[in-house]
């Protein structure tokens, strides 16, 4: 029987408090397209995903207005491309793979689609030193193509000769596509134990366990949670943390409808609901002002760490009874130029990059849309993917970075994306450097306790 | 199959009776209504069963909206499947 209190509810979250599907991403498998010569293997990958993803558009548009909840983004993850090894012969080789992708993505109507991407966390094989080399050209060339390059996990260790070479791809990316504010480094991330069904952009790719075809979905939500947390008053934080699963229950229970929907009509296997906070520049889709509204006076003062962690905790718990398969990033996104709140402890002071970086230990993600100044040395990038790569390792979680290195921007100034990348301000980092220790080489090896069986 | 129809917005004469038209205009049958009105802010929560609908559900979707521009108020229809999810276990 309905009940109108909870009818009005719904509404409010869906009306009043920004509450959406963030993406519907379908994942498709390239392992079929192989083929020796390059023309035949771009045209295969071409009819796949136009195939495979063609009408995700329309049957998102409808779950739109059936159940009357925006879904923000259509998205497709495919194989990562490094792994179509036969007929990578050259960068250029590559970069029409990119191209192809591209042109695939405007052809169905999605905004992003992931999957230029390699796993080196041991080492890299030769189609995968090729991608990784072709990136920037890649990103400057095309508009809606994600790259992701996973170097490290708690069960390999770190490889520092490939985070030596993301330093100088991520500069050379943000020098290719200066004019738009080095934003190629926004479609580019360096992950330490990637997932393989994350839904979320720019890290999605189909992993080599998943099936054929996959939908999976990301939640969202920051609004709803703000708004719980402070109809809930001056109470204690175990009411608190209470109040938080209870709300992310419902959000992602509105997910999972809407992935099992979207998989029933579209005739493809449902495969996880992704439990995340996913911010947007948009007032009222903030998790820093759910961490404001926890009580502290502005996201970065102490104590951020400890609020963060708690959130983080109740949403999982809240949305894995809500859900019948969890996976993906799961947890509460901190990007900076993504989150008005963010964006504002960023620009005020309050929040700075050795702060973000304690946060990312107990929370989703990583490092992640921070506009840094143009001139940062190479080695001092790669001594900030290292170190946030390490606290994923050692902590057996995704951690990851997405920096951008801001062609002819100094500390102080701000870059605009726009849309959903929204604005950043070019936060300073120390100019000490680690460029003896990058330039060792090797792999850090994997933690003792990555050896469970 | 139910649908909820929630109409938001400055009161006028005649918002009920002109959803409940539509409604029985495609064979949209009303199964209970709450509204209320305060100071002139009008809201109004419909249940329906649209087992017997005439047209497919987003061209209803569509006709309920353009009733509500007419009119200058909200007017959502959402199916009964997104509450059910949300609010049951």
């Amino acid at each position: 029987m309905f009940n109108f209190k909870a009818i009005q509810e719904t509404v409010n979250m869906i009306y009043e408090e920004n509450l959406d599907i963030r993406t519907v991403t379908m994942g498709i498998s390239l392992y079929d397209c192989q083929s020796d010569d390059i023309g035949r293997l771009c045209d295969k990958i071409y009819d796949k995903i136009t195939k495979s993803a063609g009408k995700l558009t329309s049957v998102t548009a409808e779950l739109e207005k059936r159940y009357g909840i925006p879904i923000i983004n259509n998205r497709v993850a495919v194989t990562p491309i490094s792994y179509m090894a036969g007929c990578l012969r050259t960068t250029d080789d590559c970069v029409r793979i990119a191209r192809t992708l591209d042109k695939a993505a405007k052809a169905i109507g999605i905004n992003f689609i992931g999957g230029y991407s390699a796993m080196v966390q041991k080492g890299a094989i030769d189609a995968a030193t090729l991608l990784i080399k072709s990136i920037p050209e890649a990103l400057s060339e095309t508009e809606l193509v994600c790259s992701s390059v996973n170097v490290a996990s708690t069960k390999a260790g770190i490889n520092m000769d490939a985070i030596a070479e993301m330093g100088g791809v991520i500069k050379k990316t943000a020098y290719l596509t200066r004019d738009g504010g080095s934003i190629g480094c926004a479609k580019l991330v360096v992950f330490a134990n990637v997932p393989e069904d994350n839904p979320f952009m720019a890290g999605a790719f189909h992993g080599t366990g998943e099936p054929e075809r996959v939908i999976n979905v990301g939640v969202s939500g920051p609004g709803v949670v703000a708004a719980a947390i402070r109809r809930a008053g001056d109470c204690d934080l175990t009411t608190l943390a209470e109040t938080i699963k209870k709300t992310a229950f419902k959000i992602t229970r509105v997910g999972q409808l809407v992935a099992t929907e979207a998989s029933k009509m579209l005739g493809v296997p449902f495969g996880i609901v992704d439990l995340s906070l996913a911010p947007t520049p948009t007032i009222g889709d903030s998790v820093a002002h759910i961490l404001e509204e926890m009580g502290l006076e502005k996201t970065g003062a102490h104590g951020t760490t400890a609020a963060l962690a708690m959130l983080n905790d109740a949403v999982k718990k809240g949305g894995v009874m809500a859900s019948s398969h969890v996976g993906g990033l799961s947890g509460a996104f901190i990007p900076v130029s993504e989150d008005a709140g963010m964006m504002d402890a960023a620009a005020c002071g309050a929040l700075t990059i050795e702060k973000l970086e304690a946060m990312t230990a107990v929370c989703s993600v990583g490092l992640d849309m921070i506009a840094i100044p143009g001139d940062t040395p190479e080695d001092v990038i790669c001594g900030i993917i290292a170190d946030e790569i390490s606290i994923g390792v050692v902590n057996n979680k995704t951690t990851a970075v997405r920096i951008i290195p801001v062609y002819g921007k100094k500390a102080g100034e701000e870059v605009n994306f726009g849309g959903l990348l929204g604005r950043a301000p070019i936060m300073e980092v120390s100019r000490m450097s680690p460029a003896k220790f990058i330039s060792r080489g090797g792999r850090i090896p994997a933690p003792i306790h990555s050896l469970r069986n | 199959m139910r649908a909820v129809i929630t109409v938001v917005g400055r009161d006028s004469i005649g918002i009920i009776a002109s959803v409940a038209s539509e409604c029985a205009k495609y064979s949209v049958n009303i199964s209970d209504i709450t509204q209320s009105v305060l100071d002139k802010y009008f809201v109004m929560i419909m249940i329906v069963d649209i087992s017997r609908m005439t047209i497919d559900f987003t061209s209803f979707v569509d006709v309920m909206e353009r009733v509500g521009n007419e009119r200058s108020v909200k007017i959502h229809v959402m199916h009964e499947d997104i509450f059910n999810s949300m609010h049951e276990i």
